[in-house]
């Protein structure tokens, strides 16, 4: 399967990573590349099989519903590139 | 003179001369950090933690007076691939997106081996966010592997993802190194430098603490320069985690007890979809040099079919990138790491789309967006699902021959020695993913693989070979690659030019 300028455009901006204009042509060409390589996966009988969840057949460890950490706004907020006021700050959202 | 030779001590050897009280873990951590500064040119370690090394040093001496109980990897001296998260040092998994990040939490693993008398050395270089064969990805410049062809100072790539590691424990400048392996990363570095490098299985190590790649392929593993390191680190990075739902709470085995160098009758499988068009003759002469030594060893040598092999690497890169623009979704210039310059008038939306892209290198950017759309609305049937299904057709190839009696299963670690830095630059990006064809298999059933160093190729480079063990029997697989080991008898080192 080929992948045209139009949807390498729309992957870039679904996975907020900016792509220029004039790079989106090698892009597409890129991903066709990686495509038809994933593609050989079509010759695969795969009727009846499960996809699988994980490897390990085993049942996800459980834990009692209580607090086990907090009070540790100064830490968490220690690496924000921009922090106020004990919050993250980011450009206004609601106009 | 004899300083300068502890950085290259194996871990069993300089354990043994500690407890001794032949030398003192701060002798070996200033052997170590000397032979890191003189070592600049190999580009291995990228953040230095001296004082960090001297405490612990410190503190491992006073446990070696203290008492006869003191563990394995009492002062120790190790490097941590950048993709750990080590308190308060930075960890930036070799990415500008998580340039200043210094975590206020310790990983599982790293804390381990601090509890167990380790000391740490510093952070070691590796693909940016583990996407990578060649450590070429890396925000730091890529480590260089301290192997050369004879005659020939063309630089070549340590591999990767875990490069640094791999250059670091291969040129002497620690006497271990963390790696991490989601296709490849642990077994192929070790292959390219001559060293050994488990893969445990699936659950073994937890993840907590680790920068994720692909959570459902994504394990820790030891790098070291014997099998018997392999077992002794191990054992004290792995271990129940309740900070990790899929870490496995199994006790840990004495993996070194495993060591018996008995394999008589053990059922050695020889796959036979591994035997590839192309493949250059020496890695096909090594692999039968292998079994003839197990075999030599008393093992029972089979031939055995691993049907669903040829769609091991596609469905990898499926469910990898799928995995990645999930977990990376995540680095978005809010709570950590690089956040873009924004101009009047750009909103949150600019600022993602522009954090991501001057964040994140070509590789990264590619992999996030083929996972955004291999699950993106009308093709994740097609695409990730299918891949699931074929991963658990790949699972049940595995499952079968180990029904059938087979206990390990011996195939090349790579399909070729080191190749040159910026060798595969003008390759497209799939060539470069065909280093994993050997290892990725393991990563999708979440089994062990261990791969070790068993000649040279005519240019002088060292080769290694795998072997594949059943779940959570790391123990008889460390055992098996012992008998390897031996018989291999690997001895070159590269010849210092740095």
């Amino acid at each position: 399967m080929s992948i045209d300028t139009e949807t390498a455009r729309k992957v870039a901006h679904l996975a907020r990573i900016r792509v220029e204009e004039e790079r989106l042509p090698a892009l597409a060409q890129e991903f066709s590349a990686i495509l038809g390589f994933i593609e050989e996966l079509n010759e695969v009988d795969v009727e009846g099989v499960e996809p699988m969840v994980s490897v390990s057949p085993m049942r996800l460890k459980r834990r009692k519903d209580v607090v086990t950490d907090g009070n540790r706004q100064e830490e968490i907020l220690a690496n924000a590139p921009d922090a106020r006021e004990g919050f993250f700050a980011v450009p206004k959202v609601v106009e | 003179m004899m300083t300068d030779a502890l950085n290259t001590l194996t871990i069993h050897e300089a354990r043994d001369k500690l407890r001794a009280g032949e030398i003192t873990a701060a002798e070996l951590t200033e052997a170590c950090l000397s032979a890191i500064e003189a070592a600049g040119a190999l580009n291995a370690f990228v953040h230095l933690t001296p004082e960090i090394a001297r405490a612990q040093a410190k503190a491992a001496d006073q446990r070696l007076r203290e008492g006869e109980d003191a563990p394995a990897l009492t002062g120790i001296p190790l490097g941590i691939k950048d993709l750990f998260c080590t308190r308060g040092v930075p960890s930036q998994a070799a990415s500008a997106i998580l340039k200043g990040f210094k975590p206020g939490y310790e990983s599982t693993v790293t804390q381990n081996l601090w509890d167990a008398g380790a000391v740490m050395l510093g952070k070691l270089n590796m693909d940016e966010f583990a996407m990578g064969s060649s450590n070429e990805t890396s925000t730091y410049g890529h480590a260089v592997n301290p192997w050369r062809r004879a005659g020939d100072d063309t630089p070549l790539s340590p591999g990767g993802s875990s490069g640094g590691s791999a250059a670091a424990v291969a040129a002497g400048l620690c006497l271990g190194a963390t790696g991490t392996d989601t296709g490849g990363s642990i077994r192929q570095p070790a292959a390219f430098t001559g060293i050994t490098g488990l893969k445990p299985t699936y659950g073994r190590c937890s993840r907590w603490g680790i920068i994720a790649f692909a959570s459902s392929l994504d394990q820790a593993g030891p790098m070291t320069r014997d099998v018997r390191d392999a077992a002794i680190m191990l054992g004290a990075m792995c271990g129940p985690d309740d900070k990790d739902s899929t870490c496995a709470d199994l006790p840990v085995p004495d993996f070194e007890a495993a060591l018996t160098g008995d394999i008589r009758g053990k059922k050695i499988g020889i796959p036979r979809e591994y035997r590839l068009d192309g493949m250059p003759d020496e890695i096909e002469k090594l692999w039968r040099q292998g079994a003839e030594m197990l075999r030599d060893a008393g093992a029972e040598i089979v031939d055995i079919s691993l049907p669903h092999t040829k769609y091991a690497l596609p469905a990898y890169y499926v469910i990898a990138p799928a995995e990645a623009s999930s977990n990376l979704a995540r680095y978005d210039g809010v709570r950590y790491g690089h956040r873009a310059r924004l101009e009047a008038g750009e909103g949150i939306v600019e600022m993602y789309e522009k954090t991501r892209a001057e964040g994140f290198g070509d590789e990264v950017q590619r992999r996030v967006m083929v996972g955004t759309y291999v699950l993106s609305a009308g093709f994740y049937d097609a695409y990730y699902n299918r891949a699931r299904r074929v991963r658990a057709l790949i699972k049940r190839d595995f499952e079968q021959v180990f029904a059938e009696g087979v206990e390990a299963i011996l195939t090349p670690a790579t399909p070729s020695a080191a190749f040159g830095i910026g060798e595969m630059a003008d390759a497209d990006p799939v060539k470069m993913y065909l280093n994993d064809v050997f290892t990725v298999t393991v990563n999708l059933a979440g089994l062990p693989g261990i791969s070790l160093p068993a000649g040279l190729d005519a240019q002088g480079l060292p080769l290694g070979l795998q072997l594949i063990g059943r779940p959570w029997e790391e123990g008889d697989l460390l055992n098996i690659a012992q008998a390897l080991e031996s018989r291999a008898a690997f001895v070159a080192r590269p010849e210092k030019w740095w």
